[in-house]
């Protein structure tokens, strides 16, 4: 048990900071550089995304060794994921709606946002790809969400700054979040090493 | 076929330059990055979102009529992942070591923004052949992207091109690392920029 609480924590840090989903394996770009113009959008889309990372990955683990693996039809592992992340996301909208409208006005707009997003379909695939066990898939998944996270929240917060700077014409608007990026990149390759797994 | 010919044309050229996935549009950055570290990284993934691109437009297009407009989206999401998969499973089995270090980022076409818009917008709407042009046009920009993106990466981080050394020096090693990646995308997309202002100023 305890050496499995290791494994844990180590693919915990792993995912949330050594290998960073954002800075070292470029997942989530598209919302990387959507939504962080602001602070508050990047909060709430970081909550949301945490919480259906971490669910959807333990979906897709229960799916992927009780149903795809006997019957033997994991090629189809592409298709399946999207139905599920898919899925769960419409039942989780669905569901929020209705009990918690307030927390719906929030976070609902992210929630339709996310359902083909890739950094929530890396998780299933290389959970799936990795065979990790059941805690060590959440633990990927609740790292890789915080991983994100930290990433949004950084550049939002540096986003917010550069609006009112003075930058050349042609790097308005995307390039110069793209210069920053390679900036926050290099600062956690800092980070390569930790963990080595 | 020629009758066609001009506007087909006109939808390549729009897939290339005024709609650009990368550069325009901004969307599907993940594997712009992730697999530009060498050129023929680069341009396997490339042609990869050319072919996936074209035989889903051609595949909506020739279904249009069947798919209900309310349940579409899944529809089209799963014609989506059925080409991936087809894509995907032939990587592996033709280019097995490009295929270890991308196979991830092949998958994740699936979730491409691009391309479901593309389905979306042009292909349920418009003719077979229109709707092909316009997924090669699209597919053509982005492996005009990617391309010079590698490009750039490979020449500059490892002084060599396509696996062939052309310099004898490693002159910015930054350039295979990640956060190299950004910064290419950055420059370039500003370059793209520039010289789109000064083509339509001039003109």
């Amino acid at each position: 048990m305890g050496s499995e609480f290791g494994k844990m924590l180590e693919l915990f840090i792993s995912a949330s900071i050594v290998n960073n989903f954002v800075f070292t394996r470029f997942l989530g770009l598209c919302i990387f550089f959507g939504v962080s113009r602001k602070m508050e959008t990047a909060a709430g889309m970081s909550v949301t995304f945490t919480a259906v990372m971490m669910v959807s990955a333990a979906l897709s683990w229960v799916v992927f060794n009780y149903v795809m693996v006997p019957l033997e039809i994991t090629f189809l592992k592409i298709v399946i994921f999207i139905g599920i992340v898919a899925g769960f996301v419409q039942v989780s909208d669905t569901i929020m709606r209705k009990v918690a409208p307030g927390l719906y006005y929030k976070l609902g707009i992210y929630l339709a946002l996310i359902s083909t997003n890739c950094i929530i379909l890396a998780v299933p695939l290389i959970n799936a790809g990795e065979h990790y066990s059941f805690l060590q898939s959440i633990a990927f998944g609740l790292g890789s969400g915080v991983g994100f996270a930290i990433a949004l929240l950084i550049m939002a917060s540096i986003r917010e700054k550069i609006e009112i700077a003075d930058v050349p014409g042609p790097f308005k608007g995307s390039p110069i979040a793209f210069v920053v990026t390679g900036l926050l990149a290099l600062a956690f390759a800092g980070f390569s090493g930790l963990i080595t797994l | 076929m020629a009758a066609y010919h001009g506007k087909n044309w006109d939808l390549i050229k729009n897939g290339i330059i005024s709609e650009n996935t990368i550069f325009k549009l901004v969307l599907s950055l993940c594997p712009a990055i992730a697999v530009t570290n060498s050129l023929r990284n680069g341009f396997l993934m490339g042609v990869a979102v050319m072919f996936v691109q074209t035989m889903v437009n051609i595949t909506v297009s020739l279904l249009k009529n069947f798919i209900h407009p309310k349940i579409r989206i899944p529809v089209f999401m799963l014609i989506i992942s059925g080409w991936v998969t087809v894509t995907d499973m032939s990587m592996a089995a033709f280019a097995p070591d490009a295929y270890k270090q991308m196979g991830l980022y092949i998958q994740l076409i699936v979730a491409f923004a691009s391309i479901f818009a593309r389905a979306e917008m042009f292909a349920s709407k418009n003719k077979v052949v229109h709707s092909m042009f316009d997924g090669i046009g699209m597919g053509l920009g982005f492996l005009f992207a990617l391309v010079a993106i590698s490009f750039f990466r490979e020449l500059l981080g490892k002084g060599t091109l396509w696996g062939v050394p052309v310099i004898d020096a490693k002159p910015l090693l930054i350039m295979v690392l990640p956060a190299g990646g950004f910064l290419a995308v950055g420059i370039l997309m500003a370059a793209f920029n520039w010289m789109n202002k000064r083509y339509m100023v001039s003109k």
